[in-house]
């Protein structure tokens, strides 16, 4: 398949290894990997602190730019994080009708059916639940609110890891429940965060495991900047980053040297 | 120098704290929330309010303990129907063409309650219904009503209105007894003493309940058999109740009440006179109707099957029951609430809580937090609707910014609101409504990143100049407490990662350039 990468803002400037580890792993399985260059960020955060009309830019520019999907030049849209996946499912086609420009709501809705979280793509689309992959750690697996529950992409990551060789997987008390960044939220309710945060954080570190493992690095900046802070000894990383790596190839993130935790 | 500690004592207020302290400490349990002049809105923002409950640990280990029992009541309850999902479906659908026929259903119950002997009065706002309902107790000369559990009479403080008038209302749901005796306010829309545990509630029964046994244990069983000993005497004497309803039959005239305790069937049946204050949001069509909430509503509250009693009563019958009934219908910002297409689900709420059992935010923070009776992922839709508060001035316009947006509320609630949707839509309306003026910091973030966020090569140029900040992270690669605004409330728990030495971008574009 032809696959063209939405790497999102914050995977692009921030952390680069999920991306990164996205096309390693497509790649690795056969499909060609396309990373249009005029995309930027698809306007969650603008939309969920309600700056709708700020979010239209980025909304404009994400339709235009992978429009192309709709004109079968690539296959499917990937994204390496679950609650941009539901922005663009849920948001996009939203703001743009509120905001009056139909053409925008028509066209991101259209989209919204071509584009798809990682696990989603690799598992419902794919059809793949063992991709070759090699990672021997003991592993627990934080299930971010949005991904489950926007962009409901079920029990695909768990099903994934279940078949990663060498993988011990701990499941985490209470994985459903919210880390507490919810992107502003964090900022605008910061005790309130702290204190979700806490939780989140008693769970993983009560499992033993030395890698948390997410979907979405907005998650995973909270919860690993938690888990630096607190000196926990339990590292973060991207679902893409364990499924990327096989024996004879492990995977080493190439230009990132760092990781939080 | 003592002088300046003494004017300083004075400042802080000091001596408050440490009076509030030894009170504390004498009565066995916290002070709760005092009794606000508005109980929709208390005064304080969301986030001040949160700083100040998060302290408070013991409420904090109740809130936490309780909310995860009834979740997995809850839970067991809901696995077991096989149609849940349609009756959710069937819930939202009959509630969103209630509220679309409203005019016409409402004339239909009107009619249907004066028809049966009832009689209909109609209250604009807080203060209509409270004269209302202290004009029908006046002529009635009492001193003392009885009190089924209620949100409407929470809502417009009817309590504190009809004390000012010399009139005492008792509360005979136990919860709401706790709270009432402790002169606190509820800090939940079913479980309304949610926020204490045993040990608190027989300090409060013996410090407030003059009737209370000596040598009580706190065992559930003694504490509940010392409020029951305590409320049949006011059951027998009243001649006048009070209740709120769980639902109106437009077709019928009827209306009902869903409890577990068996206080409200003993206000619904013993005094003479009646007196309904209902929010016009509680109508349903027909009787049939009920077989979809007598399912959704319990499960959805308290995780049972079918709560213990289920009161269904119409106008009035000679010779059995009040011989005199009142229906005050109620609006209080309802219809405003009606005039905005995306708000307007939030009148589908059948106020069973089930958005505050799951919601992380509130287990941590609990009801009073949210500074309005109606708390949670429904207050914080539900509130600034009611009042149309969207000024930032207003404390009430925080409350939809009080969400992380788990989505966890929608998935619970019964009827299917779409509460993280509305939040954000609230959150647009709040942003448009303080438009103009001096930006804050957020229209000014907002503005700059919508401006680079939206181009691939502004983003090339932002990733770039992100790569200096790398010697800030030190060879550990973590960069700790930043003292800017924003910045420092989100470092003061958290480390920050070191920015990459490549954005994706240009690792993309190299290995492009390999090729
Ligand atoms: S919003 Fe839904 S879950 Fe919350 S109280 Fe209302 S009906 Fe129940």
């Amino acid at each position: 398949m032809r696959i063209a990468l939405f790497a999102t803002c914050i995977s692009d400037v921030m952390f680069p290894q999920a991306a990164e580890a996205t096309v390693h792993l497509l790649e690795r399985l056969g499909h060609e990997v396309v990373f249009p260059e005029d995309q930027g960020c698809c306007g969650q955060m603008h939309t969920n602190t309600g700056y709708y009309p700020e979010a239209m830019p980025l909304i404009r520019n994400h339709v235009k730019t992978f429009a192309p999907v709709l004109d079968g030049e690539w296959d499917a849209i990937v994204v390496p994080s679950g609650s941009c996946t539901g922005s663009l499912r849920h948001q996009a086609e939203l703001v743009a009708r509120d905001q009056g420009e139909e053409q925008v709501a028509a066209y991101a809705a259209e989209l919204a059916k071509k584009t798809y979280d990682l696990p989603e793509l690799l598992v419902n689309v794919l059809g793949l639940e063992d991709v070759g992959a090699y990672f021997p750690h003991r592993v627990t697996y934080h299930t971010t609110c949005h991904s489950l529950r926007i962009a409901r992409i079920g029990d695909t990551p768990i099903r994934l890891l279940n078949h990663v060789d060498g993988l011990d997987f701990v499941p985490l008390p209470e994985a459903d429940v919210c880390c507490g960044f919810g992107g502003t939220f964090s900022l605008k309710n910061p005790e309130t965060s702290a204190a979700m945060l806490s939780d989140k954080m008693a769970n993983i570190v009560s499992t033993g495991a030395e890698i948390v493992v997410a979907g979405d690095y907005s998650c995973l900046m909270n919860i690993g900047g938690g888990l630096s802070r607190t000196r926990s000894g339990v590292r973060s990383m991207h679902l893409a980053e364990v499924l990327a790596g096989t024996k004879e190839e492990p995977w080493t993130a190439p230009a990132t040297t760092t990781k939080v935790g | 120098m003592t002088s300046t500690i003494e004017n300083l004592a004075k400042k802080l207020k000091i001596r408050d704290w440490a009076e509030k302290d030894i009170e504390a400490s004498e009565l066995g349990w916290y002070p709760g929330h005092e009794q606000p002049e508005d109980p929709l809105r208390w005064g304080q923002r969301f986030p001040d309010g949160a700083k100040e409950t998060l302290q408070n640990t013991q409420m904090r280990r109740n809130l936490g303990y309780a909310t995860d029992k009834i979740r997995t009541k809850r839970n067991t309850r809901v696995d077991e129907m096989p149609d849940w999902e349609a009756l959710r479906e069937a819930g939202s659908n009959i509630k969103r063409n209630t509220v679309a026929r409203w005019p016409e259903l409402l004339e239909q119950f009107e009619a249907n309650v004066t028809a049966r002997g009832g009689i209909v009065h109609w209250a604009r706002d807080a203060k209509e219904a409270n004269e209302i309902a202290y004009s029908i107790i006046k002529q009635k000369q009492v001193d003392e009503v009885v009190k089924v559990k209620s949100m409407a009479t929470q809502e417009i403080n009817l309590n504190e209105y009809l004390s000012e008038r010399g009139v005492q209302a008792w509360e005979t749901d136990l919860a709401e007894m706790i709270v009432q005796l402790a002169d606190d306010m509820p800090s939940h829309i079913v479980v309304p003493a949610i926020h204490r545990n045993r040990a608190e509630v027989k300090a409060i029964f013996e410090a407030r309940m003059g009737d209370a046994p000596e040598n009580m244990g706190n065992e559930p069983r003694e504490l509940a058999m010392a409020a029951r000993a305590h409320l049949r005497k006011k059951f027998l004497s009243a001649k006048v109740a009070i209740s709120g309803a769980n639902m109106g039959i437009a077709e019928s005239g009827t209306l009902a009440i869903f409890e577990s305790e068996g206080n409200g069937r003993m206000c619904l049946t013993l005094p003479e006179t009646l007196i309904t204050i209902m929010g016009i949001e509680k109508l349903v069509p027909s009787y049939e109707d009920i077989e979809v909430f007598s399912q959704l509503l319990p499960r959805s509250a308290t995780g049972e099957r079918m709560n213990p009693y289920t009161s269904f009563w119409t106008g009035v019958t000679p010779g059995d029951g009040p011989q005199e009934f009142h229906l005050i219908l109620m609006d209080n910002g309802r219809t405003d609430v009606l005039a905005d297409p995306v708000g307007r689900e939030t009148l589908k709420c059948i106020r069973c809580g089930a958005c505050m059992n799951i919601c992380p935010v509130y287990r941590h923070v609990g009801g009073h937090a949210y500074n309005s009776v109606y708390p949670g992922p429904i207050g914080a839709i539900l509130t600034p609707q009611l009042l149309g508060s969207f000024d930032h001035n207003d404390p009430a316009s925080t409350l939809p910014f009080a969400s992380s947006l788990c989505g966890a509320c929608y998935d619970a609630c019964p009827v299917k609101i779409d509460i993280p949707t509305i939040l954000v839509h609230l959150r647009h309306r709040y942003t448009e409504a303080n438009r103009g003026g001096v930006p804050s910091i957020w229209d000014v973030g907002m503005g700059a990143t919508s401006k680079i966020m939206g181009k691939g090569k502004a983003m090339e140029v932002a990733g770039k100049a992100l790569h200096p900040a790398r010697v800030i992270g030190g060879p550990r690669r973590r960069i700790g407490h930043i003292p800017l605004p924003l910045a420092k409330d989100w470092t003061f728990v958290r480390d920050v990662p070191a920015p990459p030495a490549q954005s994706f971008r240009e690792w993309w574009n190299d290995r492009e350039g390999e090729k």
